[in-house]
C-alpha cells in the first residue's frame, strides 16, 4: 500500500509517500497565494492509495480531496518518532509559527505549545532580517557563524527588530555580528518555550529553520542537550501525515 | 421586529453605528447558533431574547424606569443582584464582549488592557450599548488593576458611576470589608431609588436570585449525560442571558428548557453522538457575543460540558443561604455567599483549581481548556500553577490566550485539534 501525506505550510507545501515502511517519494513546492493549486501541483501524477493532510491549509484540502486531516502537532510527533525514536522533545520552527512538543516514552505527544498570533521569531522573521542585512538565507547563517561577538537584538517583533537592525548598521555595527544577534534572539525564545514544555531529553529540530546551521548549533549550546536535525527537516510533517494515513488504512 | 429607532435615539445611541453592530451580531448568531443541529426546542426562547436584546428588553427597562424603578448596570458577578432587586431595581450586565470601536477605546486607555475592558469603553464611547445608556447607576468594582484604574477614566463618561471596593484576601478583615462595602452599596441604592432595603424585600429578592441559580444548576447537572443533551454553546448562551433577562421569566424559561433536556437524557438523545470528546472550560468570562473558542471546539468534534467562569459556575454555583430573619443577618449571608466566588483577583485562590478538578470528574471531561483573555494578569498568572496542578491530577490541560479578534482562529483551531488528538491517542 502507498500512503501519502501532504503538509500545507504557510510558506511551503510538502508531500511524502511511504510504502512498506520506506519513504519512496518526497516533493516540495512554494505555497504561494494559492495553496490549493500548489497542493494539487504537488500531488499531480503521484500514485497513492490513501492520503492525509496536515498543516495550516489542511481543512482547505479536506474539502477538495475528501481526505482525513490531522494537526501539524500530531504529524510532527509521528514523523519525528519514526525518524528518530529516542527524541523526547520536538522544536519545529516553520514559516509562521514555532511549536514545542514533548513526547512520552512511547513517542506520543504529551504537551505542546505554540507561539501566539504573530510570526515573531519564525522562518519568516529570519527571511526579513536577512533581507534587511542584504544577505541570502545561506549567507545569513554563514555570516552569523563567522562572528566572534554579537549585537544584542531586543525585539522579537519583525517590524521593531527591523528598525533595530537598521539603527545598528547605521551606527556602524558589523553585519555578521548583527546576524549573530538575530540568531541568538530566535534561539533564546525557542529554548524558553522548550524548557517550559519539554525540559528533558533529546531535541528533534524540524521545520525550515532547522536548515539554518547557526540556529541548530546555538540551540545545542544553549540547551546543553543533544539536538538532532533530520536529513529533511521540512518533510517531517508530511511524513507524519503519511504514517498516519498508513496506520488508519490498515 | 418592532421599530425601536425612536427609543434608541432618545437614549442617545449612534444609530448608524448601532445598526452596523446589530447586523454583524445577527449574522454571527445565525452562523454560530442557528446553524447547530438537534437543538432543544426550549432554546427558542433564548434565540428570541437575543434577537430582542437591544429591542424589547430595552423597552422593558424604559417601561420600568417610567414606573419609577431604577436600572443598575454592572460588569461583574461581585455586584449583588439581591440588593438591587430589594429596592425594586432592575439589574443588567453591560456590554463588554465584542471588538467594537477599540480605536475609540484606545484614545483614552492603553492598548495593552484586556479586551473586556477595551470593549466596555468601545461600546460606551461609540454610543452603541443601550444598557449602559439606560442605567441610572453604573457599578464598577475593584477586581483587577486594569478595571480598577479604568473606572477612573470611565467615571466622567458615565451618568453615575459607583465603585464597590473588594478585598483581595478572604480572611476576617476581607469579609468585614466586603460586608461594609455592600452596606454602603445599599445606602447608594436607597438614595437613588427612594426605597428602603428591608428584611422582607431582601428575603424575597434572595429567593428570586436563588431560584435563578438553581435553574442553572439543574441545567448543569443534566449536562453530565453522555451524549450531551445540549451544546456547550447553547448552555453558554443561557449563562450569558442570565445577566440580561428578567430574573423570574428567565428562571421559568430555564426550567422549561430543563424539562425538555431531562426528557432527552432519559431517552439517551443528544446534540452530538455518544462518546464525543468532552471538555471543561475554565478561566476568564465570555461575555456576549464572545463565542469564539466554544464555536471552534464544537466545530472540531468536541463538546463543552461545563464552564468554570463568571459566566458559568463561578457566578452561579453558590446560593445565598439565609438562616436569620433580620436585615444584618441577611446581609451577612449575602456577604458570605459572594466571598465564596473564587475569582483570580484573590490571593491565595486554591478553591478554584479544586472546583475545576471536581467539574472535570463530575462532567466526565477528557480535558480542560484554560481560557485567558489577553493581558488579563490574574488569570494568566494563575494559568501556570493551575495547569501544573491539574496535569498532576491526570487531567490534560490546554492553555489558550486570546482576545476578541478573529485573526487567530486558524491557530486556535490547530491547538484545539491537537489537544483533542492528545486526549484521544490513536
Amino acid at each position: 500500500m502507498r500512503a501519502a501525506g501532504l503538509d500545507i505550510g504557510s510558506r511551503t507545501v510538502k508531500l511524502a509517500v511511504i510504502q512498506g515502511g520506506e519513504t519512496v517519494l518526497t516533493r516540495k513546492g512554494l505555497t504561494s497565494h494559492d495553496p490549493l493549486e500548489a497542493a494539487r501541483a504537488l500531488v499531480n501524477g503521484t500514485e497513492y492509495d490513501v492520503i492525509v493532510a496536515t498543516g495550516y491549509g489542511r481543512h482547505l484540502l479536506k474539502e477538495h480531496l475528501d481526505c482525513a486531516v490531522i494537526s501539524e502537532i500530531k504529524a510532527f510527533a509521528l514523523g519525528a518518532t519514526f525518524v528518530h525514536p529516542s527524541a523526547r522533545a520536538i522544536l519545529d520552527i516553520g514559516g509562521q509559527d514555532t511549536k514545542a512538543i514533548s513526547l512520552n516514552e512511547e513517542g506520543e505527544m504529551s504537551k505542546f505549545e505554540m507561539n501566539d498570533k504573530c510570526a515573531a521569531g519564525t522562518g519568516r522573521f529570519l527571511e526579513i532580517m536577512a533581507q534587511a542585512l542584504g544577505y541570502t538565507l545561506e549567507e545569513f547563517s554563514r555570516a552569523a557563524l563567522s562572528a566572534e561577538r554579537f549585537e544584542k537584538i531586543n525585539s522579537m517583533c519583525t517590524v521593531f527588530a527591523e528598525s533595530e537592525v537598521v539603527s545598528l548598521t547605521a551606527k556602524g555595527a558589523l553585519r555578521p555580528e548583527v546576524a549573530l544577534g538575530i540568531h541568538r534572539a530566535i534561539v533564546s525564545r525557542s529554548t524558553t518555550l522548550l524548557r517550559r514544555i519539554a525540559p528533558v531529553g533529546e531535541v528533534f529540530f524540524a521545520g525550515g529553520v532547522a536548515l539554518n546551521g547557526c540556529v541548530a548549533a546555538l540551540l545545542e549550546e544553549d540547551l546543553r542537550r543533544p539536538v538532532f536535525v533530520p536529513p529533511d527537516p521540512q518533510g517531517v510533517g508530511a511524513l507524519g501525515a503519511a504514517l498516519y494515513a498508513h496506520g488508519s488504512a490498515r | 421586529m418592532s421599530d425601536y429607532t425612536q427609543m434608541w435615539s432618545a437614549l442617545g445611541l449612534d444609530l448608524a453605528a448601532h445598526d452596523a453592530l446589530l447586523s454583524v451580531l445577527g449574522g454571527a448568531y445565525q452562523d454560530v447558533f442557528l446553524s447547530q443541529k438537534n437543538r432543544p426546542e426550549g432554546m427558542k426562547y433564548f434565540d428570541f431574547v437575543m434577537s430582542e436584546v437591544h429591542g424589547l428588553r430595552i423597552k422593558e427597562l424604559m417601561d420600568a424606569k417610567a414606573q419609577g424603578r431604577i436600572v443598575v448596570g454592572s460588569y461583574c458577578v461581585f455586584v449583588p443582584e439581591e440588593l438591587i432587586l430589594a429596592v425594586d431595581g432592575v439589574s443588567v450586565g453591560l456590554c463588554a464582549g465584542a471588538e467594537f470601536n477599540f480605536e475609540g477605546a484606545e484614545e483614552v486607555i492603553p492598548r495593552n488592557l484586556c479586551p473586556l475592558i477595551k470593549s466596555a469603553f468601545g461600546f460606551k464611547r461609540g454610543l452603541v450599548c443601550p444598557y449602559v445608556e439606560a442605567s441610572d447607576i453604573v457599578v464598577g468594582e475593584n477586581t483587577c488593576d486594569g478595571k480598577k484604574k479604568a473606572y477612573e477614566v470611565l467615571g466622567p463618561m458615565a451618568k453615575d458611576l459607583y465603585i464597590i471596593d473588594l478585598p483581595q484576601m478572604k480572611h476576617g478583615t476581607g469579609k468585614t470589608l466586603l460586608k461594609e462595602e455592600y452596606g454602603r452599596f445599599i445606602t447608594k441604592l436607597e438614595e437613588k431609588s427612594g426605597r428602603k432595603v428591608t428584611a422582607e424585600n431582601l428575603k424575597k429578592s434572595i429567593a428570586i436570585v436563588n431560584a435563578k441559580r438553581n435553574a442553572i444548576k439543574r441545567l448543569s447537572e443534566l449536562r453530565r449525560a453522555d451524549p450531551a443533551p445540549i451544546s456547550g454553546l447553547d448552555a453558554l448562551l443561557v449563562n450569558q442571558v442570565f445577566f440580561y433577562d428578567d430574573p423570574v421569566r428567565f428562571t421559568a424559561s430555564v426550567n422549561a428548557l430543563c424539562d425538555e433536556v431531562e426528557e432527552r437524557v432519559r431517552k439517551g438523545e443528544g446534540v452530538f453522538p455518544k462518546g464525543t470528546p468532552r471538555l471543561v472550560v475554565s478561566g476568564c468570562p465570555m461575555a456576549v457575543p464572545n463565542w469564539k473558542v466554544p464555536f471552534i471546539v464544537e466545530t472540531s468534534g468536541a463538546v463543552i460540558v461545563g464552564e468554570e467562569s463568571c459566566v458559568g459556575e463561578r457566578g452561579t454555583q453558590w446560593l445565598t443561604e439565609v438562616e436569620g430573619a433580620t436585615l444584618p443577618e441577611m446581609l451577612d449571608a449575602v456577604t458570605e455567599r459572594y466571598l465564596k466566588i473564587d475569582c483570580a483577583v484573590f490571593t491565595p485562590n486554591p478553591t478554584r483549581v479544586d472546583h475545576v478538578r471536581d467539574m472535570s470528574g463530575r462532567y466526565s471531561a477528557g480535558g480542560v481548556l484554560h481560557y485567558s483573555l489577553q493581558f488579563c494578569q490574574p488569570y494568566l498568572v494563575e494559568s501556570g500553577p493551575a495547569e501544573a496542578a491539574l496535569e498532576n491530577s491526570g487531567i490534560p490541560v490546554l492553555r489558550l490566550e486570546t482576545d476578541y479578534s478573529q485573526e487567530d482562529i486558524g491557530q486556535l483551531k490547530t491547538r484545539i485539534e491537537a489537544f483533542l488528538e492528545r486526549i484521544h491517542q490513536v
